[in-house]
């Protein structure tokens, strides 16, 4: 680490610690590694208009289920569309979908568990038992309420998804707080004059993230599943609308006919959440002052 | 600076007049509830923990008040209930003359800048994902006091004060050392100046040499930002060191208190009495063996009737310390000495030809002291 450097320095100024962190960041291969996965997805995805080969939609029928070719890389399915144009519009659905799902449910959940964690008591109690009826209510039912009430739409998707998973994200961020309220630096901080929102955003959250970042990165993948569910329940997006999970759905009766209609769709789904696996972890570990190298 | 010059010379001329009471206790009670489940709160009948039981302790300006006792006993608790850490139970507690017992937002937020508490072990007392430097600036951004670099400099001044470097601003609590995390504790809390600082076991968790340093930092600040300390500790040898006036805890309550002299040469209470032949000292450790207290510390929840000392204690009296609990009596020509003890009733030849019953006799007068309570 470089010298110190007298008055340039001021206490943990954000600047600083983001220094610090995109250190640490870059140094890790595996933040790299799946970062550029993730980022090239993304770019993919948002991009496709220019880059896809084809129209997704763009029927062919003299080459149906034809293999890897140099015109069809990917090969097309069983109407003769190019896979590669339809994994790169694919991409904006389930990429958009699972990402938002996960991260609206994520800050809903996060903050039930952190409010009902950090004041216990009939506050606790009645979070928890409102985040019960969640989980006890089947996620599917909800979105085919949700497509009864408000019709067909990516965002109805989304809602739902992100439904679904409010109670993980409660449960586990309370069971950590519920530790981490009980340290001595809590009430060092009640000693020193914060408030409770403070203490619980500044003091206890960042302490808890470990556990969260995981399930984030386990609950995209399964997000991208729950997608191609409702899809093939025709409460999804519009069946023709390409996504990774509706494209691995139709390839699956083909599979010993066309192997390539539902395997590449799912590795994609497979290296994607890698990458964001791959990210996760080095993201843990970059927050984790304890793991950092070198001296102060 | 002018202030503080025409309140040393206010001083200066009455200095006959005690100087002002600036913290007060009465009847400070903290109860934890046990048994916590639905059930248990439905049907009533809740257990508590009586940490703190009708304790009532005075803080003068610019004094040590040490509180002593044993693990458990209760010290602990006092200080965060009269610090507002924990809301009190019951009770009153006078800050500067204000009641604190009932504050709340602003009024509390108010009164943390005044109050301060150091914690016994300062690692687990600082958030590990914070730089000490922020963690010691805090403060400052809370109660508005300083930003950007002006709160840099000040932290970074009071750690030069503390003995600690400007470099270790940055610094996370894991890369420190004990006795360095101590300073950083005692930073923090003096930062926005406060009045009274409450110490809990500052030094137990260091090693001796370590304990001089910070106790004598501890001392030298006294003076130089004109505090008083409520001093909580375990220790006899390093009370007696820093404290003008000590209260002893038992199970509760306070026992016995008066000045640090009193306590260590005219002891009272029986408990005062068996903690000091505890003490381990160098110099007479050829003269006379360390006595152990039997037993241990007593159930919380459900204390002992009378006197809670009453089933250890070495010079048990009769059936009034099963019985009756003894109220607290100024010391005979001790000024300012109370003890809670119904031997200060007794004169020093009805003490002297006490023994104190034991075996059989003693269990015959616990149990009919119990039952004829009930």
């Amino acid at each position: 680490m470089a010298e110190y450097d007298g008055a340039e320095r001021t206490l943990g100024v954000r600047t600083e610690r983001l220094r610090q962190f995109r250190e640490t960041i870059r140094g890790d291969y595996r933040a790299t590694f799946g970062l550029t996965i993730v980022v090239a997805f993304v770019l993919a995805a948002v991009f496709a208009p220019e880059l896809a080969p084809y129209d997704p939609m763009a029927q062919d029928f003299a080459i149906m289920q034809a293999p890897g070719l140099n015109a069809h890389p990917f090969g097309t399915d069983s109407f003769g569309r190019d896979l590669l144009s339809r994994l790169m519009y694919g991409a904006r659905i389930s990429l958009g979908v699972s990402l938002g799902a996960v991260a609206i449910g994520g800050a809903v959940g996060v903050t039930l568990g952190l409010v009902a964690g950090y004041f216990g008591g009939w506050v606790d109690d009645t979070l928890m038992r409102f985040v019960d009826v969640l989980w006890a209510f089947p996620w599917l039912l909800v979105a085919i309420l949700l497509v009864a009430v408000f019709g067909q739409s990516v965002w109805n998707v989304v809602a739902a998804i992100a439904f679904a998973y409010i109670d993980d994200f409660a449960r586990i961020t309370r069971g950590e707080v519920l530790s981490i309220r009980e340290e001595e630096f809590v009430m060092a901080a009640r000693n020193v004059g914060l408030d409770d929102t403070a203490i619980m955003f500044d003091e206890v959250l960042p302490n808890a993230l470990a556990p969260i970042i995981v399930q984030f990165t386990v609950l995209v993948a399964r997000a991208m599943l729950a997608e191609s569910t409702l899809s093939f329940l025709g409460i999804g997006v519009k069946p023709t609308t390409p996504t990774w999970g509706a494209l691995l759905g139709q390839g699956r009766g083909l599979i010993t006919q066309a192997w390539w209609i539902s395997i590449i769709p799912g590795v994609a789904i497979i290296i994607t959440v890698l990458g964001i696996n791959l990210f996760g972890d080095a993201l843990r570990d970059a927050l984790d002052v304890r793991e950092r190298g070198g001296s102060p | 600076m002018s202030t503080t010059d025409t309140d040393s010379t206010s001083e200066q001329n009455d200095s006959t007049a005690p100087p002002r009471e600036l913290l007060r206790t009465a009847g400070l009670k903290k109860y934890f509830a046990l048994n916590d489940g639905l059930l248990d709160r439905v049907f009533g009948e809740t257990a508590h923990v009586k940490a703190v039981d009708g304790v009532n302790l005075t803080v003068r300006a610019g004094e040590t008040v040490g509180v002593v006792g044993e693990s458990g006993c209760g010290k602990s608790t006092l200080g965060r209930t009269l610090t507002r850490l924990y809301d009190p139970t019951d009770g009153s507690v006078i800050f500067d003359g204000e009641h604190i017992e009932t504050y709340s937002g602003r009024d509390l937020k108010a009164l943390r800048r005044r109050v301060q508490y150091v914690f016994q072990d300062p690692m687990s007392a600082l958030n590990p994902r914070k730089t000490v430097g922020e963690s010691v600036g805090k403060p400052l951004e809370v109660h508005d006091i300083a930003s950007g670099t002006e709160r840099t400099d000040r932290v970074a001044n009071l750690f030069e004060e503390m003995g600690l470097m400007r470099s270790q601003l940055d610094a996370y609590p894991h890369e420190l050392s004990g006795g360095q995390l101590q300073r950083v504790g005692l930073a923090r809390a003096l930062i926005t100046e406060p009045d009274l600082v409450v110490f809990d076991e500052p030094v137990s968790a260091l090693d001796v040499t370590l304990q001089a340093q910070i106790l004598n930092l501890i001392n030298r600040l006294q003076g130089e930002y004109d505090l008083s300390y409520v001093f909580i500790s375990h220790n006899l040898n390093v009370v007696r060191h820093v404290c003008d006036r000590i209260a002893v805890m038992y199970a509760g309550e306070v026992v016995e208190r008066g000045t640090t002299e009193q306590l260590f040469e005219n002891p009272q209470h029986p408990y005062t009495r068996a903690l000091l032949r505890s003490v381990p000292s160098v110099r007479e450790r050829h003269e006379r063996e360390r006595e152990e207290l039997p037993g241990s510390p007593p159930s919380a929840t459900n204390p002992p009737s009378g006197c809670r000392f009453h089933p250890r204690c070495p010079e048990f009296i009769d059936g009034r310390c099963v019985s009756e609990a003894p109220e607290t009596r100024s010391v005979a020509g001790d000024q300012g000495h109370e003890v809670a003890c119904h031997w200060a009733e007794l004169s020093v030849e009805k003490r002297e030809a006490h023994t104190p019953p034991d075996g059989a006799a003693r269990e015959t007068i616990e149990r009919e002291g119990a039952s004829g309570e009930k």
